[in-house]
C-alpha cells in the first residue's frame, strides 16, 4: 500500500516536525471588536442565520489565517475541526468583502473531516469567520482578523493567455497516509479565473463580468466526500484541501460547475496519478 | 553665465509653483552618450518622489531615446531636464522596460513622444492603473497621483524592434513572461550595453510579478549573450555582465526549489512563506517587503507545473 520509500517517509516526517516547530509564528489575529466590524457581522448574521443562536466554537473549530496577507488576492485560510464537533457543514465568511459568503462545505459520508483549506480574496481589513453547523443543527463560530486590501479588484491574471488555455483543468495532489493513521491530506486545484465582477478593464472601460465556480462536488466511488458552494471571494484557480480516509480507497471524482453553467470534471484513483 | 543667473532667478520666481525637487536628476555617463540615474533602494515616499528605479537615456546624432521615466511626473520632469542639460537634440522615443509604476509614471513629462514597449504592456498597465494610482496617492499624495497618465504604446514590440537615433541603433527585445508579462530589454549596439530593466535586480531583492520559472529561463538566455556592461533596473548604474546576474539567479533558484520541496511534502503556502530561501534574507535590501509575496506567487505558480 505504501508507495513511498523509507527515506522519503523520514523526509516527510522531518517536514512535519518543521511545520510543527514553525507553528507558533502562524497564529491568526483575534477578531476585531470595533463597532463597525461588529455591526457588519450582525447584518450578515441576520441574512444567513436569522433568529438562530450561534455559540463560540472554543477549541472545536480553529481558524488559521495570516495576520497580514502578502497577496490580498490569494489569502490562505485553513479551518481545523475536531471530530467531536460532528459538523455537517462549514461556512466561510469574509465580512468586509462585497460578497462576504465565500463558501459552504457540506461534509458527505465519505469525508474524513479534520480540516478544510482554501484561498480567498480579501478586499479590505476584515474579520474572517468560520461557522460550523453540527448534525443536530447547532451553530459554532470562530473568527480572526486579516489585514489585506484590494483582493477582489486585483487584476485577474499575471499571464492571461496561459490562464485561458488552462480553464477547467484540474489537479489532484495527495500526501502519503500519515504514519499513525488519520485522514490523508488531499488538494484539489481547478484552473478558473473566478472573476469577481470587480475587476476593471481599462481598455474596454467595463468591468470584467463575474465568472466564478458555483459548486464543486467531490465523490469517492459514488459517495459524497464534499459538496462545496462557492462564490467570488474564492481566489482564482480555486484550491481546496481536505481529508480522505485512506482505508476507503477507490476513485475520486470531481464535478465543478461555474456561473456560466459550464461543467468541468476530473477523476483519479486515490493515491494515484490523475486519470485525465 | 548671464543665462544661468537668469535661470536661477526664474527658478526663484517660479519656485512657489514648483515642487522642491525640480532640478535635473544626477546622471552617470556609463558609456559614451549613455546616461543612467540610479534610483534609491526604497519604497516610493514623499521624500524620494518615486525616484526608486534606474532611468536614463541614450543620445544619437538625430535625437534621444529615454529609457524608463521614474515613479512620478516630477521624476520624469527632472529626467527631461537632465537630457536638456546634455543635449539640444529632441527626445524621439520613450522606452518603457515593463509596466511597474516606478518605471512608467514619469512618462507624463514627455507628452507627445512616442512610447515603445512590449506589446503586452499597454493592457497590463491598463488593468492595474487604478490600483497603481491609488497606491501612488497614498504614498506621495493626491496631487502626485492626479498628474500621472495611463501608458499609450505607439510602438509595440512583439519580438524585436530597432530604434534609429541617427547613426546609433537600439535593439528592443520583448521577452516571455518573467519579472512581469511585459519585460523588454534594450541593447545599445554602439557601446555594447544591455539595458535589462527589472529583468536584473542588483542589491535590492527581486520582485516576482510574472513567473519565477519564466524569469529563470529568460535570465539564462540573456546571460548567454555577452555584453560589455549591463544597466540593471535597480542597483548600480553599470554592472559587469553576466556576472552581476549570478546573485539573482541564485535567489530565484532558491525560491523555486524551496517551494517545490514544501509542496512535495504537501506543506501549505504559509509554511512556505516562513521557511523558503530564508538564508537569502541577509543578502538583499527590502527583503521583508517583497520576499513573502514572491514565495506566495511562486507557490501558486508551481502548483500547476
Amino acid at each position: 500500500m505504501n508507495a513511498f520509500p523509507k527515506s522519503l517517509r523520514a523526509a516527510l516526517l522531518t517536514g512535519v516536525l518543521a511545520v510543527l516547530t514553525a507553528m507558533p509564528a502562524l497564529a491568526a489575529a483575534p477578531p476585531s471588536t470595533k463597532k463597525e466590524d461588529v455591526e457588519r457581522w450582525e447584518v450578515l448574521r441576520n441574512d444567513f442565520y436569522a433568529g438562530r443562536a450561534i455559540e463560540e466554537a472554543g477549541d472545536l473549530i480553529a481558524l488559521d489565517a495570516p495576520t497580514r496577507a502578502h497577496d490580498a488576492a490569494i489569502v490562505p485560510i485553513r479551518v481545523d475541526v475536531k471530530p467531536q464537533a460532528r459538523l455537517k457543514s462549514l461556512s466561510l465568511f469574509i465580512d468586509g468583502n462585497p460578497v462576504p459568503h465565500a463558501a459552504t462545505v457540506h461534509f458527505g459520508p465519505a469525508s474524513a473531516g479534520g480540516f478544510i483549506e482554501t484561498r480567498v480574496r480579501v478586499d479590505s481589513y476584515t474579520n474572517v469567520r468560520a461557522v460550523g453547523e453540527t448534525e443536530d443543527g447547532q451553530l459554532l463560530m470562530t473568527a480572526a482578523y486579516v489585514k489585506a486590501a484590494g483582493g477582489c479588484s486585483a487584476p485577474a491574471l499575471k499571464d492571461p493567455k496561459e490562464a485561458l488555455n488552462r480553464l477547467g483543468k484540474m489537479r489532484l495532489r495527495q500526501a502519503e497516509a500519515p504514519v499513525g493513521g488519520g485522514p490523508v491530506t488531499t488538494q484539489l486545484l481547478i484552473a478558473h479565473p473566478n472573476n469577481s465582477g470587480f475587476q476593471f478593464d481599462q481598455i474596454s472601460r467595463t468591468y470584467i463580468p463575474a465568472h466564478y465556480l458555483d459548486t464543486v462536488t467531490v465523490t469517492l466511488d459514488g459517495k459524497t466526500v464534499l459538496d462545496i458552494d462557492t462564490d467570488i471571494s474564492i481566489s482564482e484557480d480555486p484550491s481546496f484541501s481536505f481529508g480522505i480516509d485512506p482505508a476507503a480507497g477507490g476513485t475520486l471524482q470531481v464535478v465543478a460547475r461555474d456561473s456560466k453553467n459550464q461543467e468541468f470534471t476530473g477523476s483519479w484513483p486515490t493515491g494515484g496519478r490523475p486519470a485525465l | 553665465m548671464t543665462g544661468r543667473v537668469l535661470a536661477i532667478g526664474a527658478a526663484i520666481l517660479l519656485g512657489f509653483a514648483r515642487p522642491a525637487l525640480a532640478e535635473p536628476l544626477p546622471m552617470a555617463e556609463v558609456a559614451p552618450g549613455l546616461f543612467v540615474h540610479q534610483g534609491e533602494h526604497a519604497e516610493a515616499t514623499e521624500g524620494n518622489q518615486g525616484d526608486i528605479a534606474n532611468v536614463g537615456f541614450v543620445v544619437g546624432e538625430r535625437g534621444v531615446a529615454v529609457i524608463d521615466t521614474g515613479g512620478s511626473a516630477e521624476v520624469g520632469r527632472r529626467l527631461r531636464e537632465a537630457v536638456e542639460a546634455v543635449t539640444d537634440k529632441p527626445v524621439l522615443y520613450v522606452v518603457n522596460t515593463h509596466m511597474h509604476p516606478d518605471h512608467i509614471f514619469g512618462n507624463a513629462a514627455f507628452p507627445g513622444v512616442p512610447v515603445a514597449a512590449h506589446a503586452e504592456l499597454e493592457r497590463a498597465v491598463a488593468a492595474r492603473f487604478d490600483g497603481y494610482r491609488q497606491r501612488l496617492g497614498e504614498e506621495l499624495g493626491a496631487a502626485v497621483a492626479e498628474a500621472v497618465v495611463p501608458v499609450r504604446v505607439e510602438l509595440p514590440v512583439e519580438t524585436t524592434r530597432e530604434l534609429d537615433l541617427g547613426g546609433r541603433r537600439l535593439i528592443l527585445t520583448a521577452h516571455r513572461t518573467a519579472h512581469t508579462n511585459n519585460d523588454l530589454t534594450v541593447r545599445d549596439l554602439r557601446t555594447d550595453t544591455l539595458w535589462t530593466g527589472d529583468l536584473l535586480f542588483v542589491e535590492r531583492v527581486p520582485a516576482i510579478d510574472g513567473s519565477a520559472l519564466g524569469w529563470l529561463r529568460v535570465l539564462e538566455e540573456l546571460m548567454a549573450q555577452p555584453a560589455k556592461r549591463a544597466v540593471p533596473g535597480h542597483g548600480p548604474p553599470s554592472v559587469p555582465w553576466p556576472d552581476a546576474a549570478q546573485a539573482q539567479r541564485r535567489y530565484l533558484t532558491a525560491v523555486v526549489e524551496g517551494v517545490r520541496a514544501v509542496q512535495k511534502r504537501m506543506g501549505g503556502m504559509r509554511e512556505a512563506v516562513e521557511t523558503v530561501a530564508a538564508d537569502e534574507k541577509g543578502r538583499w535590501l527590502l527583503f521583508e517587503d517583497y520576499h513573502p509575496r514572491n514565495v506566495t506567487a511562486t507557490f501558486a505558480e508551481l502548483e500547476w507545473e
